[in-house]
């Protein structure tokens, strides 16, 4: 998240859309009741059904699943057309007034540059205009000019008027008014609102643009980098942030930079260098030390990513040593390198090994017969593996999905599953047992970025071990094997950095010393931060945005800075931002944008926003006592956003994009599907798209057309959702007796009409099913599911939780069997929030 | 007599989390035998039971104007201040703590289960492993310790406080207050008066007590205050008493009847 959990007390309106937030993120609460409590705070909350979060909510709005995009597209034109924008810090802080290349068009659906064969585009036309020098944007600072990016922006949502939006979500249109006006509020220069959000936004092939329809939202309100503002993702579970930090995503490598391919374009170091680096792709550097020199030059419209070969280069030297050195491109050549046409992505995974591409598989802390989409054909993938380890706490689903329990099906579906039994699986399954977080030590990164160490409070039960313990030995028993291997392609095993710690057990705080960074030549931790990282190999660093994590204390010792415990709010106007708890990424900013939380000039806070100042410009202020020439700094209590020592006038506020504002319009296809969001349906839907005539995103992939439910067959709207009971799978909980026991059936909800349509009763056994699949269930027939009144048809939802499977004390039928393989077009995030289905009596 | 301390429970806060339900299980390692099914509700354990002290109660309800409304509610003793469970009680077995907490003695119980019955909230209820009737404590131990009972230490958004009974009921009236004119016009709080002189585990309720299935205007049963007023209080003395004077009206009767010999049959006054 842009902000933190604490920083929410701050706030005067909280949005929460696409998040049952006292459900799953229940500390949440606490300090947005503070929020109510002591500002008066409102809460607003938007979702398919009424939840334990709309209770404590000050509005609920009902919304169908799957149309974010049009509910704010709505709001973005209300706040356009309404003047509901803060001015000044539109002009200010984001593109509003550049310019758009003339070839940028929208029509129907689709924008310029798209090829229906390749369901791609080609994002050329998505740029924008320049100076003859062919580097300075034009821009139009009235905002007039018709290709100015704000009313390209206003033109867009203009087809998203108030009647075509509660067509197409089902709400009613007085309590969309009320959410709109109470929103826009927050508009006013001294008001601030706050987004939260979590699955319900991200699990659609339409979730990355429904988060950027968030971003224009808040940028238009001027919400961005100000305390109590911000778009705030709570994260699906405890260190998952930690997880995508460290590159547990198939696209990536630590700190969120694209993992090379095997394309030309990525043939060597320089040519990936200049592939990934901003504004970098035509630079006319023949080597390494000019491309130093260009980056040290400065890159026009990089912004600081221009610093990407640093990281990269830092990265490189953690895990290859000195075997990573200026003459063999630092081991580039060591990294593993994508296919450019393949996706390795969990749905494309579980396709490679349905068609047996794939021998083993690890899979840790996972569960995806119960967790993972299209769960009946995820199950019979895995028959194909010849070798399967499976750790978690317990013997999960997963670990399990060979034996006679695991292809139980109900009788009566409409969907045929081959049963399959242990004799017919050749699979070779392997189970380790994990211990549990209290019975390990290490870091985990909170949704708030604070990286929080953890101390172990017990032994480990029986045989089960730490993950960090289980990566160790095989990476040492890996490394032992290969040894003596004299081909090439076992080099980067051989030569591959490892050691951390000199006893059984690796210690994390040497693990923390290598993600933190060092420098080569006396291994001291690098405290300053990511700007003091080099790409000449003199640095080493795990993740470029945990550097200045760790520092040296006064004796010379390791001084974790995710250990600190200071449990004192150092803000001045009590904005509970505790830098000396723990550390946050990057650099410990605990709110990212702050430079937008004060005027353009650095001195004047916003009209009547002066408690809510994070820094500001001091003109007189040494910042380095050993640099004195250098005079002007930005101070405060948080870790300034922009440059220290540049003025008001040059520190840019959002220094990663290469445009150094804030982006109403994605240019040059940082989403794959268009620089503005627009509303398409889900794969499935009961309804036609009411904007346009694109039958869902453009750009996701199909992986599965034969599969797709037909709406005379599966007229419902299925989504799948969690309870504050039970855990993910459900492989923890449903093995706690006392979670266990207070829910212990796996059931669906429904609206009392869909039940009196079905003759369905509240405690009825039901069945629910989809192309994909068939399940048992009990049904919750509920006043808390309305039908949705979409184009003035009724249209209806069946809600399922995903915690349920055949282990443990309580056991049920997987929702997953349900949903299906199609995801995202950016991210792959299966759209496990929209299908169809059908329901009857059991 | 010491100062009163009571647990407020803040419906307006609540969002039914349970975790107040796990962590009394925990601080007094109560087990969960039995896994029941799903019935309709999210609630799905009815009601307190020999492993359960608290619950939380789920109803829906729906109002033309308010909408739908999903009404929470955290079950357990009310720890009342003039409880009848501690009157009814054979053994003695119940006490009232100096700061209000109703006190059952597990050693003295013999598992008859009358105040099962007298208690105008059914909360006591029998345990078979142990052959006693269980409820919740008030966490006394931790109290008398300085700490605050576990489901209220859990509780995060503040819904459960802890605290001086006179001075809680005072911050309700202001919540009440402040929920009667945002939303929620028919706000109370239950627990100042029921029973007579209240209780000491306080609701401050969103709506009317009958829409959170709370007893409006608890009064103690016929069958307890009769046997408790009229019945009991003589009960030492009226039996023996009974049976003396059954006993000697036997010996008169005979006597009389001796006395008068033929007379007994066909007898005409």
């Amino acid at each position: 998240m842009t902000n933190s959990i604490v920083d929410m007390k701050n706030t005067d309106v909280a949005l929460i859309m696409g998040s049952n937030t006292a459900e799953n993120h229940p500390i949440c609460m606490k300090w947005l009741g503070e929020a109510k409590r002591v500002r008066g705070a409102k809460i607003i909350n938007v979702d398919p059904r009424f939840t334990r979060t709309s209770v404590v909510s000050d509005l609920y709005a009902p919304m169908r699943s799957g149309t974010d995009i049009a509910f704010l597209g709505g709001m973005i034109k209300y706040i356009i057309d309404n003047n509901l924008y803060h001015k000044d810090y539109v002009a200010a802080y984001t593109n509003a007034s550049y310019l758009i290349a003339d070839g940028f068009d929208f029509k129907d659906g689709l924008f310029t540059g798209y090829d229906s064969a390749k369901r791609s585009y080609d994002t050329k036309t998505w740029d924008y205009q320049y100076d003859a020098d062919g580097t300075t944007i034009l821009k139009d600072p009235t905002l007039s000019n018709p290709r100015c990016v704000f009313q390209l922006m206003a033109k867009h949502f203009s087809r998203y008027d108030i009647d075509t939006v509660c067509k197409i979500t089902g709400t009613p249109k007085n309590k969309y008014l009320e959410v709109l006006k109470l929103f826009a509020s927050t508009g006013a220069p001294n008001k601030v609102g706050t987004i939260l959000y979590a699955m319900g936004i991200t699990q659609h092939t339409v979730g990355s643009q429904n988060v950027k329809a968030f971003a224009v939202v808040q940028l238009l309100l001027g919400n961005m980098g100000r305390p109590g503002g911000g778009i705030n993702a709570l994260r699906g579970e405890n260190n998952v942030q930690g997880g995508t930090d460290m590159a547990l995503l198939f696209h990536l490598i630590p700190g969120y930079i694209d993992s090379p391919m095997n394309t030309a374009a990525n043939k060597d170091l320089l040519s990936y260098l200049k592939a990934i680096t901003p504004g970098a792709a035509k630079l006319p550097s023949a080597n390494m030390d000019e491309f130093r020199a260009a980056v040290k030059a400065g890159i026009p419209n990089s912004g600081f990513k221009v610093n990407t070969s640093k990281w990269v280069v830092s990265t490189l030297k953690a895990w290859y040593g000195n075997s990573a050195t200026k003459e063999n491109d630092f081991a580039y050549n060591y990294l593993p390198k994508r296919d450019g046409m393949k996706n390795y992505s969990h749905i494309a995974m579980f396709e490679a090994m349905h068609k047996k591409e794939i021998d083993g598989l690890f899979i840790m802390g996972g569960n995806p017969v119960v967790g993972g989409p299209n769960a009946n054909k995820e199950q019979t993938a895995l028959c194909n593996l010849k070798w399967m380890v499976s750790v978690d706490l317990w013997l999960n689903e997963t670990a399990e999905f060979w034996s006679y329990a695991a292809w139980e099906r109900p009788h009566g579906g409409t969907h045929h599953m081959e049963k399959r039994s242990p004799k017919d699986i050749e699979t070779e399954v392997f189970f380790l047992p994990a211990c549990a977080v209290y019975e390990k030590e290490g870091t985990a990164a909170s949704t708030s970025r604070w990286v929080q160490y953890r101390w172990k409070g017990a032994e480990p039960v029986g045989e089960s071990k730490s993950d960090l313990w289980m990566i160790d030995q095989l990476a040492k028993g890996i490394q032992k094997l290969y040894k003596d291997s004299t081909r090439p392609e076992d080099e980067p095993i051989k030569n591959m950095t490892w050691g951390y710690g000199h006893g059984e057990e690796p210690e994390p705080i040497q693990v923390g010393l290598e993600l933190g960074g060092y420098t080569v030549a006396d291994k001291k931790p690098i405290s300053s931060g990511f700007a003091s990282l080099a790409d000449d190999g003199s640095t080493a660093c795990g993740a470029w945005i945990y550097c200045g994590q760790m520092t040296t204390k006064a004796d010379g010792s390791l001084d974790y800075k995710p250990m600190w415990r200071d449990n004192k709010d150092n803000s001045k106007t009590g904005l509970g931002l505790y830098s000396k708890w723990a550390w946050c990424w990057p650099v410990n900013r605990r709110i990212v944008y702050n430079r937008c939380a004060i005027q353009p000039d650095g001195l004047t806070p916003w009209a009547g926003d002066d408690n809510r100042v994070l820094i500001r410009w001091d003109a007189s202020k040494i910042a380095d006592p050993k640099k004195p020439e250098v005079v002007g700094s930005w101070v405060g209590d948080d870790v300034p956003d922009c440059a220290k020592t540049s003025p008001p006038d040059k520190a840019v506020p959002f220094l990663m994009r290469p445009e150094g504002t804030g982006c109403f319009f994605a240019a040059k296809g940082a989403l794959k599907e268009g620089p503005f969001p627009e509303h398409y349906e889900p794969w499935e839907s009961p309804v036609k798209n009411l904007l346009n005539s694109q039958a869902v995103n453009p750009a996701a992939k199909i992986w599965e057309p034969e599969k797709l439910g037909k709406v005379e067959q599966y007229p419902l709207i299925g989504t799948t959702y969690r309870v504050v009971e039970h855990w993910q799978t459900g492989a923890l909980t449903r093995n706690l007796p006392w979670l266990a026991e207070l829910m212990p059936s796996m059931f669906v909800e429904i609206s009392e009409q869909l039940g009196k349509l079905r003759g369905i009763e509240n405690g009825d056994k039901v069945m629910v099913s989809t192309t994909r699949g068939d399940i048992e269930a009990i049904a919750c027939v509920t006043k808390r599911i309305k039908p949705f009144i979409v184009n003035g048809e009724e249209v209806h939802m069946v809600g399922a939780l995903w915690h349920f499977g055949f282990k443990g004390y309580v056991t049920g039928d997987p929702a997953n069997r349900l949903t299906p393989h199609i995801g995202d077009a950016n991210t792959m995030i299966p759209e496990y929030k929209a299908w169809l289905c059908d329901i009857r009596r059991a | 007599m010491a100062r009163l301390m009571t647990n407020l429970y803040d419906v307006s806060k609540c969002t039914a989390c349970r975790g107040c339900v796990i962590a009394c299980k925990d601080t007094n390692q109560l087990s969960a035998d039995e896994m029941g099914t799903f019935k309709g509700s999210y609630q799905t354990i009815e009601d307190t039971n020999g492993n359960t002290f608290t619950i939380m109660r789920f109803s829906e309800h729906e109002d033309p104007v308010e909408g739908v409304r999903w009404n929470f509610l955290k079950w357990q003793c009310m720890h009342c201040l003039d409880p009848e469970c501690m009157k009814v009680c054979p053994k003695k077995a119940y006490t009232k703590s100096e700061w209000g907490a109703t006190v059952q003695d597990p050693d003295k119980c013999i598992g008859c289960q009358y105040c099962s019955y007298a208690c105008p909230f059914g909360i006591p209820k029998y345990r078979k492993r142990t052959d006693t009737i269980t409820k919740c404590t008030l966490c006394l131990e931790r109290v008398e310790e300085g700490l605050k009972p576990a489901c209220t230490r859990t509780c995060l958004t503040g819904a459960l406080t802890f605290g001086y009974r006179d001075e809680l009921l005072q911050q309700a009236e202001e919540r009440v207050k402040f929920l009667r004119a945002n939303g929620f016009p028919r706000a109370t709080i239950y627990g100042k008066l029921e029973l007579g002189s209240g209780t000491n585990m306080i609701y401050v309720l969103t709506d009317t007590p009958d829409k959170f299935d709370l007893p409006v205007d608890p009064k103690v049963s016929a069958n307890t205050w009769v046997w408790q007023d009229w019945v009991q209080p003589y009960a030492g003395w009226l039996i023996p008493v009974a049976l003396a004077g059954s006993a000697i009206s036997f010996v008169t009767t005979r006597l009389l009847n001796n006395k008068d010999g033929d007379h007994a049959e066909g007898g005409h006054e």
